[in-house]
């Protein structure tokens, strides 16, 4: 079990909509790789043609090799768990489970044994006999995957098969399926709209929009070192500051003058400049002249009553709170800085009653250091 | 209680009368068979109940054809045509059966054709297409179309997927269309009676025509009869509408 998977220059048109566009993959033996994109990306219509529902007007699938991009649905090593679980309603938990097997003329006894394999790799041997109709939402998504899987494909489609849970059946279901891919191995495809969903199973992640991919990575890697704006805003929450690249500082850090966020402070002399510049660590190749968007994730601002501590490449701006919200965890903060309202989260190292937490208009201090945001280039100085 | 009495008891009178002795239902005169032995030796009775078996047979037949494609094509292609195309599905069921009895008798003249048995076939799968069709298409509003492509990723061919997906959760539907479209065939008098030939009478047009020269016992008992077949067949075609469970 478990194949590499190619698709060639896969290319799908809905009248005069360009759904996929022109796109690439190879997908690893073995690998779970996620597919993230908002709805209306393409994602699911690049599924639908590796399951063979759809026939991509260009390119190629190619499963170990063999090109498999004109094999009707049924004869492909490709089984598909459905969004909507799409379980026989007429039939029982066993003979749904057990239907991709008997379809393929298996023995009777060969097919219940399997069947009594994947009944309890998802756990469901006590509810064999029943409909799917007498079974809850989470246990009809095991039933799904377990039919899927019983035909040991070469790979296995996921079509966003949590998204009619609830959180906390999505996260057990979530350490299921890892449990499910560790046991019985084999190609998974995982399309979903959702971040945490992808970046928990996924050991790729391509970001899928408006028809192609905008990144393709590990999910730290992705969420960390986003390569457009649009995977910025899209994997997780941000803050996007556009600026303009105006000194190579020295070897770790360039600086870069914003108007967005009013006067920033930072340890080097920033006498010699004007208003807001800010360190960014040197990880992408800038020249002055070049524009760029630093991305800044919430949880990566620290946000203090006081001034913070000197400390080196750290950049520093004074703000008010406009907006907060407690969540638990940690509270999600609004700040007025400059033209700009900031997006930062922060969580409570001490008990409630202890202290008194920052609250609404107070005035606060942000800062963050040159290698806590990622910069990604807009475009480079044409002179 | 008082709808069902005022429903039933005519029936129940007609049902009690037809074991009546008397020749003349007035008055009870002991409890008789013998009006249900007269119906057995009645060849022209005999005639009529075949002829509508007979068109009730083919007429199901034809309709459940028509009727399906027309449900899938209706269900299946949401554009304005097919919005309009069930529009002109349902009008059979609103339009006054003298109307649509009129209507395709000036046809059938205007066209050359003599009136017959086909005239009635043609007759009857008009209205019964109408209501395979509408029921179908409940069915198939209720039929989740992934429930195809689930079977097909799973490896099944037509032929399986039709005999293993669609068959026994289509099935039903049908079932109920056809029965439903072969007891309104049955049934039908105003239709029937407009465009049927002279000497192709069926069972309700016989029991209007016998009411004016026999014995009105005789049309009780057939009429039990008949209510009887109507009704076992009536009480089928909800089992088989009834959502499973």
């Amino acid at each position: 079990m478990g194949a590499f998977i190619e698709l060639q220059n896969i290319t799908k048109r809905f009248g005069d909509a360009t759904v996929v566009d022109d796109i690439s993959l190879t997908l690893n033996k073995g690998e779970v790789f996620s597919l993230l994109g908002p709805s209306g990306s393409g994602k699911t219509t690049l599924l639908r043609i590796l399951a063979g529902f759809i026939a991509p007007d260009a390119g190629r699938v190619l499963v170990n090799g063999e090109d498999i991009t004109a094999m009707p649905p049924n004869q492909r090593p490709v089984n598909t768990v459905f969004q909507n679980y799409a379980l026989f309603p007429h039939l029982t938990i066993r003979e749904n489970i057990g239907f991709g097997l008997s379809v393929a003329k298996t023995p009777i006894d060969r097919v219940a044994e399997k069947v009594d394999e994947m009944l309890e790799l998802v756990q469901m041997q006590e509810h064999a006999h029943k409909r799917p109709a007498q079974i809850s939402g989470g246990q009809k998504q095991r039933v799904a995957i377990a039919r899927a899987l019983i035909n040991k494909p070469q790979l296995l489609l996921l079509d966003e098969p949590l998204a009619a849970l609830d959180l906390k059946l999505r996260q057990r279901l979530l350490i299921e399926l890892e449990k499910i891919h560790a046991e019985v191995g084999g190609t998974f495809l995982y399309v979903t709209h959702d971040q945490g969903e992808a970046m928990s199973l996924g050991d790729r992640i391509a970001v899928m929009h408006e028809g192609g991919f905008c990144q393709i990575g590990q999910p730290a890697e992705v969420y960390e070192a986003p390569q457009t704006r649009f995977v910025a805003e899209f994997v997780g929450d941000t803050n996007l500051i556009d600026a303009t690249c105006v000194e190579v500082e020295n070897e770790r850090n360039l600086g870069l003058s914003t108007t967005e966020l009013g006067h920033i402070e930072h340890d080097l002399d920033s006498s010699r400049r004007a208003g807001g510049v800010f360190l960014a660590n040197k990880a992408i190749n800038l020249q002055p002249g070049d524009k760029a968007v630093l991305s800044l994730r919430p949880e990566r601002l620290a946000l203090r009553r006081e001034p913070p501590p000197f400390a080196e490449e750290q950049n520093t701006v004074r703000g008010v709170i406009e907006d907060l919200s407690y969540q638990g965890s940690q509270t999600y903060y609004h700040v007025r800085v400059g033209e700009r309202l900031l997006a930062v989260s922060k969580q409570h190292r001490r008990f409630l009653p202890h202290y008194t937490p920052i609250s609404m208009h107070e005035d606060v201090w942000l800062s963050w250091f040159s290698n806590d945001g990622h910069l990604i280039i807009t475009s480079r100085d044409q002179s | 209680m008082l709808v069902l009495g005022f429903f039933y008891l005519p029936i129940a009178m007609l049902f009690a009368q037809s074991f009546n002795a008397a020749k003349f239902g007035g008055q009870w005169t002991g409890f008789s068979l013998r009006w249900y032995d007269e119906l057995w030796r009645r060849e022209d009775i005999h005639q009529a109940a075949w002829n509508t078996l007979l068109i009730a047979t083919i007429s199901t037949t034809a309709s459940v054809v028509l009727g399906v494609l027309a449900a899938w094509c209706i269900h299946r292609f949401r554009t304005r045509a097919q919005r309009i195309h069930y529009g002109l599905v349902y009008a059979p069921l609103v339009v006054p059966d003298i109307l649509m009895g009129l209507s395709l008798l000036f046809l059938f003249i205007n066209i050359g054709l003599s009136l017959s048995l086909t005239t009635i076939i043609i007759a009857h799968t008009t209205f019964c297409m109408s209501y395979v069709a509408l029921v179908m298409l409940g069915r198939l509003q209720d039929f989740d179309e992934s429930m195809i492509e689930a079977a097909r990723d799973l490896g099944a061919n037509w032929p399986t997927i039709i005999r293993r997906i669609l068959l026994p959760l289509l099935g039903p539907g049908l079932a109920a269309g056809a029965l439903l479209a072969f007891t309104l065939s049955i049934d039908d008098f105003v239709i029937t009676f407009l465009v049927s030939g002279p000497g192709n009478t069926t069972l309700p047009v016989q029991i209007f025509s016998m009411m004016r020269r026999s014995s009105p016992q005789v049309i009780n008992a057939l009429s039990v009869i008949f209510m009887t077949v109507t009704f076992i067949l009536v009480i089928l075609s909800q089992r088989l509408t009834r959502p499973q469970s």
